[in-house]
């Protein structure tokens, strides 16, 4: 049982829920920049929630099947094809062996979760199926996929269903990230903290699995300071330091960048805090020039926004019988 | 010192141990990570040493983030009364300094770069007031270096230079960054030198590159079978400069995986090496050269 890449899309990856506890090394987390969307692909094609699946960014690869399973396409509204016949995303639906699966175009969002029943069974790397493309590191021999490509599929009951859209969670236009300040907050003046917040900020084209960047706000002003020793000499910068996961840095003042998934582990720009990690999802499915706003909020807010969020899933699972 | 703590969103508490870099903020730092490796805290699920300043992630369902911090807290006097005497290892680097590839790679992007008319070990001599390139070169790689932290992409290693202060060598990072940097590159910005473990962006000047091997997400090089990652936080260099000859046979070896880095056990103490800088470095040097 197999899936055969017949074209890649831009950039298709095999993820899973990611690879916690190497960062120390310089290893990131990886796994689904949509992990939301992740879980829904896997909860409709009868797969535990993190089992792996691919990851298509933009524009879909075109797939073909060996074997009869089921298939689902959650995330953005990029539509699936079955040998050219329409097909709906959030929903499963089975493929006979010699299906061809192919995509339309986005019509919103930014990426999309192929699951196929059984998962997708590439050699497990340091526990996790996730692909880590600037480290050469898991997925299928450690990149995005070629055509060419033969990727194993491992043995699933499948499932069925739909998810209809109250139950799907996506970004609004502008998309409200909510976001903790901390960090190195201090290092901006009080006026700069207040207009990061007013401001209207869009996405700039380097947005891809490492981080998104935004532009079009207003520089920061910094609290005047001797640079501590070996820091550097521009106000941005900092000791080099860890950058957590959804830590937004801010080079220069100018444009702030929020890593992902596939964060670089740390560096020398002062972060301004973290989005909360019930609104990292949201940041997978946003396209450049789309528009995005920061909100402040509390620790107790972003704890229950998590909860929130867990709830989604709850709900999820109810919805499908699981 | 006093630690600075704050949480980065809800996931994380980032642990800031001093502004500055000095080899007291780095043991701090390790300190409290091992303490806090030691103690097993559930939810803990990443502990990450930096060089003056820490991180540790969380499942905020299972620990609440101001009971980690409390924790972390109760661990701070212990950390900083350590006695900073580390068991580690001093290992020997070959480098080829300017070499052809990075050499081509700063051409490509010189106009990101502070003097367009200068090598950037040629600007990197200029701006330390050395005479030149040889005697920046030397500088450069005859006293050992600290592993103090490693990161940014998969096992690359920090370095930060055993010398007083005021011999430190210290040059600012590339204007913009570029968007290529040879794989195995020296680079060094701020007062940190270090190895890219992969190709791909960089700001950090360079002055050459490595023949070994020091991330192998495939774990067929012959010393990276257990741990993809070569370098740990508290680890010594020792830069070796190379010909270019020397340089192609270790590339040789590397390629039929007979390459055996030169790696020895090593004992640290932090308080003996600020008595006497030298004295400590040479015996260092004694250890990895077996006398």
């Amino acid at each position: 049982m197999a899936v055969n890449v017949i074209s890649s899309g831009l950039s298709t990856t095999v993820q899973d829920l990611g690879r916690p506890g190497y960062y120390h090394l310089g290893i990131p987390i990886s796994g689904g920049m949509d992990r939301f969307a992740l879980r829904a692909a896997n909860m409709l094609v009868g797969n535990d929630e993190g089992a792996a699946v691919l990851e298509a960014v933009f524009l879909g690869p075109e797939l073909e099947f060996t074997a009869p399973a089921t298939v689902a396409v959650t995330g953005g509204d990029l539509p699936p094809r079955l040998n050219g016949d329409g097909r709906s995303t959030w929903e499963a639906f089975p493929v006979k062996a010699g299906d061809r699966l192919s995509f339309g175009y986005l019509r919103s969002g930014a990426r999309v979760y192929i699951a196929v029943s059984g998962g997708i069974d590439v050699p497990v790397k340091l526990g996790s199926r996730s692909t880590y493309t600037l480290g050469a590191l898991g997925g299928h021999e450690g990149r995005a996929l070629k055509a060419g490509d033969s990727l194993p599929l491992g043995e699933g009951a499948g499932g069925k269903g739909a998810i209809p859209a109250n139950l799907r969670r996506m970004p609004g236009s502008p998309a409200e990230l909510r976001m903790l300040p901390g960090l190195y907050w201090h290092r901006i003046t009080a006026a700069a903290g207040k207009q990061f917040f007013a401001d209207t900020w869009k996405v700039a084209p380097e947005a891809d699995r490492i981080g998104y960047r935004f532009k079009g706000g207003t520089v920061l002003d910094f609290v005047p300071r001797e640079p501590p020793f070996g820091a550097g000499s521009n106000p941005s910068n900092i000791v080099d330091a860890c950058y957590p996961y959804g830590s937004i840095q801010v080079p220069g003042g100018t444009e702030p960048i929020v890593l992902h998934r596939d964060a670089v582990s740390g560096g020398g720009y002062m972060m301004l805090g973290c989005v909360i990690s019930a609104d990292m999802d949201l940041i997978g499915q946003l396209q450049p020039h789309s528009p995005a706003r920061f909100v402040e909020v509390s620790m107790d807010q972003a704890l229950a926004a998590r909860a929130d969020r867990q709830a989604a899933l709850a709900r999820l699972r109810a919805h499908l019988g699981r | 010192m006093s630690i600075r703590f704050s949480f980065g969103g809800d996931e994380h508490i980032f642990a800031e141990v001093s502004e500055e870099m000095s080899l007291e903020a780095f043991f701090t730092s390790l300190s409290m990570t091992n303490a806090v490796k030691a103690a097993g805290i559930k939810g803990v699920t990443e502990i990450c040493p930096a060089n003056a300043s820490f991180q540790i992630k969380f499942d905020p369902d299972r620990i609440k983030a101001g009971d980690l911090l409390k924790e972390l807290q109760s661990m701070e006097g212990a950390a900083s009364k350590s006695d900073a005497t580390l068991q580690t290892r001093i290992m020997e680097v070959p480098v080829l300094y300017q070499d052809p590839w990075t050499h081509e790679t700063l051409m490509r992007f010189r106009e990101r770069h502070q003097n367009p008319n200068a090598t950037d070990l040629e600007y990197a001599a200029e701006v330390n007031g050395l005479g030149g390139v040889e005697d920046f070169i030397k500088a450069h790689s005859s006293q050992p270096w600290f592993v103090s932290m490693v990161g940014f992409v998969a096992g690359l290693p920090f370095l930060y230079q055993m010398v007083e202060r005021k011999r430190q060598l210290q040059v600012p990072k590339y204007l913009r960054p570029r968007t290529d940097t040879p794989k195995l590159t020296i680079g060094h910005g701020g007062c940190f030198s270090c190895i890219y473990s992969v190709r791909g962006a960089g700001g950090y000047q360079m002055f050459g590159v490595t023949p070994m091997p020091i991330y192998d997400p495939t774990q067929k090089v012959s010393y990276l079978q257990d741990e993809m990652c070569l370098f740990r936080p508290g680890d010594i260099v020792k830069w070796k400069p190379v010909t270019r000859d020397e340089y192609d046979a270790a590339i040789e070896a590397v390629d039929a995986n007979r390459y055996e880095p030169m790696i020895r056990p090593s004992t640290f103490s932090l308080s003996a090496f600020n008595r006497d800088m030298a004295g400590t470095n040479a015996k260092l040097m004694e250890a990895l050269n077996g006398r």
